[in-house]
């Protein structure tokens, strides 16, 4: 039942992400280069929602989570590479696959990229775990739980700070 | 019902963040993708004969970081996301083919081969960098900021630092 309703939910999200548009690499590198800030209104608008939703579901009981570890030497130095990595092929992990379905045949290089770079993260795995991971770590913070605050504050400020970020998109004609 | 193409981001990404929610709700399960690249990458290893089997890689987390850990939720996803695109493109007509990005092509030139080898290297960065950081786009950034992780928000601000500053390189300072 779990893989069905993995599918049926993975079918809904390409559908939500093919119909944003935000499947395209002249989305995703425009909005590196700052031009087309179409993926960040989609992403954020999912992330204030999505914290609404699981806020609500944890403080009813139904649901239980603590954030990922944080790990300043991963999230850094992984998360720039993967910065690097993702303005050069023009899609993300999940978005590769979608644009692929979308008709867009270029996007196996990519995808053949993430491949081989899944067997140079075998090889780089124990120093990954021993060297980069140690640098900085706290374990599971939350960003209320850093400043000693409700997560409702959080959740508020996150929501109106985005409707001004896209109010400035949407002025700029991005 | 039409909704203008100014709204759609807006309107599927709440769409989105509803189904994160209803996922949570009925399969405990946050939205990640990045994990089933390397499981299907040794996967592939395994099925060619190559035997990784000794590595800490594969001896962590009783082997679920590999193929070991097939067919799960996550690849399900996946494969989903793949199936919805592509329903969704035929049906609203917006599916097309194409050898090269455009965007690319402008800068860079109509070289597939050339295209090849930076996507090797850029494929390499992505999910290297991605394992590392604990995470994608999806999982760090929509399912990890929707939990509020202080790490998910580091993650996703080194994500489009590291993206800004290369698009500059690569694009000459954002100019066509």
């Amino acid at each position: 039942m779990t893989l069905v309703i993995g599918l049926i939910t993975g079918v809904l999200f390409g559908v939500f992400l093919q119909q944003a548009e935000v499947l395209r690499f002249e989305k995703q590198v425009g909005a590196m280069r700052l031009r087309d800030m179409t993926i960040v209104k989609f992403m954020l608008t999912t992330i204030v929602v999505g914290s609404v939703g699981v806020y609500f579901l944890s403080d009813i009981g139904i649901a239980e989570f603590s954030p990922r570890g944080l790990s300043l030497g991963s999230q850094i130095i992984g998360g720039l590479l993967f910065g690097a990595g993702w303005a050069i092929i023009g899609y993300c992990p999940g978005t590769s696959i979608g644009s692929l379905a979308e008709g867009r045949g270029h996007t196996i290089w990519p995808i053949l990229g993430m491949l081989l770079g899944s067997i140079v993260f075998v090889f780089l795995y124990p120093f990954v775990v021993n060297v980069i991971n140690p640098i900085g770590n706290f374990g599971s913070i939350s960003l209320h739980g850093l400043l000693g605050i409700n997560h409702w504050f959080v959740i508020a400020v996150l929501a109106i700070g985005s409707i001004f970020l896209f109010r400035a998109f949407e002025r700029r004609g991005l | 019902m039409k909704i203008s193409k100014a709204m759609k981001p807006y309107f599927f990404g709440a769409a989105a963040g509803l189904l994160l929610t209803a996922s949570v709700a009925i399969e405990g399960q946050f939205f990640g993708t990045s994990t089933t690249f390397p499981r299907f990458a040794t996967l592939v290893l395994d099925t060619i004969g190559v035997d990784l089997s000794s590595t800490a890689f594969y001896q962590a987390r009783e082997g679920s970081l590999t193929g070991a850990a097939f067919p799960n939720w996550q690849l399900l996803f996946v494969i989903g996301i793949g199936l919805g695109a592509f329903v969704s493109a035929k049906l609203s007509g917006t599916f097309k083919r194409e050898d090269l990005p455009p965007m690319w092509v402008e800068r860079f030139g109509t070289s597939v081969q050339k295209r090849i080898w930076w996507s090797l290297l850029g494929g390499t960065l992505a999910i290297v960098g991605a394992r590392m950081a604990g995470g994608c786009p999806s999982g760090h950034g929509i399912s990890g900021l929707s939990q509020l992780g202080l790490s998910s928000f580091i993650a996703l601000s080194m994500f489009f630092a590291g993206g800004i500053l290369t698009s500059r390189i690569l694009y000459k300072g954002g100019q066509a």
